[in-house]
């Protein structure tokens, strides 16, 4: 059994976010992190690698200073990572993230590809669709329950009704929710013998992968203009100091609310 | 211009989210028709004519009973491959952003999404998106066509506008990759439960809470301010708390004059659910949670320290 899981290098959460006013792309300058959705994804292929055999690649597209932080997933327990590193793929939209992914993918020929939820940075949460599209197989997506037996996949996931189940046969893309586990913490052992797993970074040529194809280039949306959010209401926010909820039910009596 | 809207039905009913996109595509002018995709849907499609749409395509199929994506990113590329569109315009929910996402990788077609308005400036569609937590609005556009557009759930309220649709049966080729997930249970509304729509005050939890243990915090100031609990996706996916109470795009959709937000930290599938509320307090530790910016009074603490003082000090409030 050998899963892929789609993992993100997104921008540390604590950071300051902006996009830059020239390439109107996010500025990814800063400190950054693994996706904290797809720390979801990691731990649920641990779990479905766990008392058997079995691969756990992380697959990712990013800079390729992303390693450091997909290293997370290694020290939790995953066995490699397949990062595509190429100048010519930045600023790649969902046409053409998805394109690279599945030549990466295809690569790796895997029995299951996961997807966390959404990455935090770009809210999508679409990517998985385009790219199980892209290799031709079968995807259940938000799985909050997931459960592999005789070769097919079975997932539960709510949707606006209620909870649906839904089966696929492998090779299947799944995308999981947050909520389908508690990620491990990795251990100190773990995050030792992360550094010394291996960690491959290719390029779009690698994967037979044109630079038009990939990037701006081989996007099909634009960024058009930058706008400021319409302007909202006075907001208020306070650190508690052990006042705060005096300061809550003042709030709530200067607005009427109580 | 020419706009295909993804018309979307659940248990007999066509859904609100896609006649509000069909109603907006009306609004903008050009020809507005419309997509039915099911099984025993045909009855339905005459329906999407009251709120705009001038012809309505329906491949009316058994394969298409489940509400699953791929088929549909089939029946959609059947249909795109006779008719020419400008613009194929779809209302979030788990199912069409699925198949907006695999259409854009079949036709490798540019797929905006998250868009809260769509207007068309100089002759060009332009699709409005909240980024960063809805701090910054971008202006985005396609370099290709169609234009596959995905809108936030609860952008657009739909319009009666008293019309009629031909209808224009179609038949959709299919992939076999396409039939290979199959449901095994599909999901319908759940009736038990005490309804939050109708409450003015609403307290509702997140993860933060740490376990369901902790739900008590919550009905007790709840309790103390006549109000209803709710909570969110992450909390009920988890098994806290009832699907009935959930809050968000995937739950119910709620304005009460109060919403106390505790331990949420305020995804933009939170927001769409509750952010026509009268007042927002939310009580998060992560000063960084998204919710801070856009709640009226926010406060960055620890909840279990906050929660049961607040509970008490409404409670004294009340008696005196």
């Amino acid at each position: 059994m050998k899963i892929a899981v789609c993992a993100k290098y997104v921008p540390e959460s604590t950071a300051a976010r902006r996009i830059d006013p020239q390439t109107k792309r996010l500025d990814r300058s800063g400190e950054g992190a693994l996706n904290p959705f797809d720390v979801n994804a990691v731990e649920e292929a641990l779990r479905l690698k766990e008392g058997g055999d079995g691969e756990v690649v992380i697959v990712s597209l990013g800079p390729e200073r992303a390693l450091e932080a997909l290293r997370r997933a290694l020290a939790m327990g995953a066995d490699r990572i397949v990062l595509v590193a190429d100048e010519a793929a930045a600023g790649s939209d969902l046409v053409a993230t998805s394109r690279v992914l599945a030549a990466a993918l295809e690569r790796e020929s895997p029995d299951l590809v996961l997807f966390g939820q959404q990455a935090n940075d770009a809210d999508g949460a679409v990517l998985w669709a385009a790219v199980a599209e892209r290799l031709q197989r079968p995807l259940i997506s938000q799985v909050a329950e997931l459960s592999l037996e005789d070769g097919t996949v079975r997932g539960k996931r709510q949707t606006e009704y209620g909870y649906d189940v839904i089966d696929a046969p492998l090779p299947a893309v799944v995308a999981v929710s947050d909520a389908i586990n508690e990620p491990r913490y990795p251990s100190l052992k773990g995050i030792m013998g992360a550094k010394k797993k291996p960690q491959e970074a290719v390029s779009l040529a690698d994967l037979g992968v044109g630079a038009e194809e990939a990037g701006e280039a081989g996007s099909r949306t634009t960024v058009e203009a930058l706008n400021d959010p319409p302007p909202r209401g006075d907001t208020e926010k306070i650190e508690d100091d052990g006042s705060a909820a005096d300061r809550i039910v003042e709030f709530l009596l200067e607005r009427k609310a109580i | 211009m020419r706009f295909l809207v993804f018309v979307e039905h659940h248990e007999g009913r066509l859904q609100k989210d896609s006649l509000g996109v069909l109603s907006k595509a009306a609004s903008l002018g050009g020809e507005v028709e419309a997509v039915l995709l099911g099984s025993g849907v045909n009855e339905l499609a005459a329906e999407a004519g009251k709120y705009g749409a001038q012809r309505v395509h329906v491949d009316d199929d058994v394969l298409l009973d489940k509400p699953l994506p791929q088929p549909r990113v089939d029946a959609l590329e059947t249909l795109l491959a006779d008719q020419q569109f400008d613009a194929v315009l779809f209302a979030a929910s788990v199912l069409s952003a699925d198949v907006a996402a695999a259409l854009a990788a079949r036709l490798d077609a540019g797929l905006n999404y998250d868009l809260t308005d769509l207007a068309v400036e100089d002759g060009k569609l332009v699709g409005k998106r909240p980024a960063l937590g809805d701090s910054i609005y971008v202006d985005v556009g396609w370099s290709s066509e169609p234009r596959l557009a995905l809108i936030r759930s609860g952008t657009f309220e739909p319009e009666e506008a008293g019309g009629s649709a031909d209808v224009a049966p179609f038949e959709s080729r299919f992939q076999d990759f396409s039939l290979a997930a199959t449901m095994v249970e599909q999901a319908h509304e759940e009736s038990e439960g005490p309804s939050i729509e109708d409450a003015d005050v609403i307290v509702a939890a997140g993860r933060g809470l740490g376990g369901p243990d902790n739900f008590g915090l919550v009905e007790e100031l709840a309790k103390a301010l006549g109000g209803a609990v709710a909570a969110t996706r992450a909390v009920v996916d988890a098994g806290w708390y009832p699907y009935s109470t959930q809050v968000g795009q995937t739950g119910k959709t709620v304005s009460p004059k109060l919403y106390v937000a505790v331990g949420i930290s305020g995804a933009i599938q939170h927001k769409v659910g509750m952010q026509s509320s009268g007042l927002i307090v939310a009580i998060n530790k992560d000063p960084n949670a998204p919710i801070f910016e856009y709640a009226d009074l926010g406060v960055v603490g620890d909840l279990h320290e906050i929660v049961p003082k607040l509970t008490e000090l409404v409670r004294a409030r009340k008696a005196a």
